[in-house]
């Protein structure tokens, strides 16, 4: 964050681009505050259409996983085979399973 | 996502051997191995990825100076706001000239999450330290060359960002999908005025060819000095943030420009334009790179005027941007009690 008080903070944007849709993250801007930064993302993101719902996160609020620790944070799930349905072996002739 | 230093980080601090203290061990130039197999790989980088201090720096330089051009090629396009011939023209000039601030701020956002500041970013164009597109400091003098900007420039400048949209680093490559999605109608809007006015009066003709005539050689410029020319190419491409060279960009502009003017009467002003059968694409003639020097130097035509204009802009909007934070102190304090 700058220094100078009167610069603005930045944003995260997430769009909800139609009803029943997840809100994705589409970028980011500079706004005084929140009900700003969803007016500022309505222009910077949305002249199309592209959206339904917005949702701005101050920036400083999110909090992320290391992408230096990413293969180890994540490897647990790469021993489990028996989480997906292709783990099993079905009976020929047995249907809608 | 823009989430660069302000973010808090979940470290795993008491396993002993993870691979954030491999990697402190390792040489730059085995992470500097691994970073080339991600890009080869076709594996896009992210902000949070350790990546060569020169990729970081060609990035942000190159991003900022791309933002700095849709920023200030507002200024010869808002020029004709207040004169375009029609309502609609004047609708659809406002719908681009906004798109153009739109993807300034896209890109500012891409550059942010290499670590600079919006602050720092904007003050390096305000003092005239960055670059920007060397087109925009010609003059728009005829309505025909919102025509011609909008055919040939944005014609070049696409060219250049379809390749952009499979750049390697994440954040950009984003921002350019975005920026294409729009950037098709700026080039259409110009060309079918280009198109009405060929099809007019001899006069309103006649003012569309001398637009294509003081803009043609201006557009081939954008894609930068030719390749033997340009010392940085080789490192862009070989991090595959470029991935087609200056005049193979150029080449595929010129090949599908002229036909296109050829549908609409007017005349490439290029005496050494000839089509090449064998190779399948045209011969043409030197470009002026002096001239081109001259302007990058500062010496074009309006560099002063649109440095006066947005340190001007700037400046005069000081008291929206304090007052807004001022506004959101005050509701923030007023909350709190």
């Amino acid at each position: 964050m700058s220094e100078n008080p009167n610069n603005w903070p930045l944003w995260e944007v997430f769009i909800q681009s139609k009803r029943g849709l997840d809100h994705k993250h589409v970028g980011s801007l500079h706004a005084p505050d929140a009900r700003l930064a969803i007016e500022n993302a309505r222009d910077v993101y949305t002249r199309r259409q592209e959206g339904n719902s917005i949702w701005v996160v101050p920036a400083n609020a999110i909090s992320a996983s290391q992408p230096d620790d990413a293969e180890m944070f994540f490897d647990p799930a790469d021993d489990k085979t028996y989480r997906h349905p292709t783990f099993y072996s079905i009976p020929e002739g047995a249907k809608y399973i | 996502m823009n989430i660069q230093p302000p973010v808090k980080v979940f470290k795993r601090k008491a396993k002993p051997r993870t691979l954030a203290d491999q990697n402190k061990n390792m040489e730059n130039q085995e992470l500097e191995e691994r970073f080339q197999e991600k890009v080869d790989a076709e594996l896009k980088i992210e902000p949070k990825d350790w990546m060569p201090e020169k990729y970081r720096k060609t990035l942000v330089r190159q991003i900022s100076q791309h933002a700095h051009s849709e920023v200030v090629g507002m200024l010869p396009e808002g020029n004709w706001i207040g004169r375009a011939p029609s309502l609609k023209r004047k609708a659809i000039l406002l719908a681009k000239v906004q798109d153009e601030a739109g993807h300034g701020l896209y890109l500012y956002s891409a550059a942010e999450t290499l670590g600079t500041t919006r602050e720092k970013t904007v003050e390096d164009l305000l003092s005239g330290k960055a670059k920007y597109s060397s087109i925009f400091n010609y003059p728009t003098l005829t309505w025909a060359d919102i025509g011609a900007v909008g055919w040939l420039v944005d014609g070049a400048a696409i060219m250049n960002q379809v390749m952009l949209c499979r750049t390697s680093y994440g954040p950009y490559a984003r921002a350019m999908v975005r920026i294409c999605k729009e950037e098709s109608f700026h080039q259409r809007q110009g060309y079918e005025i280009m198109s009405v006015l060929s099809k007019g009066t001899p006069e309103q003709l006649e003012m569309a060819q001398d637009a294509l005539n003081r803009w043609w050689w201006p557009s081939l410029m954008m894609f930068g000095p030719s390749d033997a020319e340009s010392p940085n190419s080789a490192a862009s491409m070989k991090w595959k943030i470029k991935r087609q060279s200056n005049d193979e960009l150029r080449q595929i502009f010129i090949d599908r420009t002229v036909q296109q003017a050829e549908v609409i009467g007017l005349t490439i002003p290029d005496p050494d334009l000839k089509w090449n059968e064998e190779a399948k694409k045209y011969a043409w003639g030197t470009i002026d790179w002096t001239e081109f020097n001259n302007v990058v130097a500062g010496n074009g035509p309006c560099n002063k005027e649109r440095l006066v204009a947005r340190n001007k802009a700037h400046d005069e909007g000081a008291w929206v941007r304090e007052a807004a934070m001022a506004y959101a102190a005050k509701k923030a304090k007023q909350k709190a009690a």
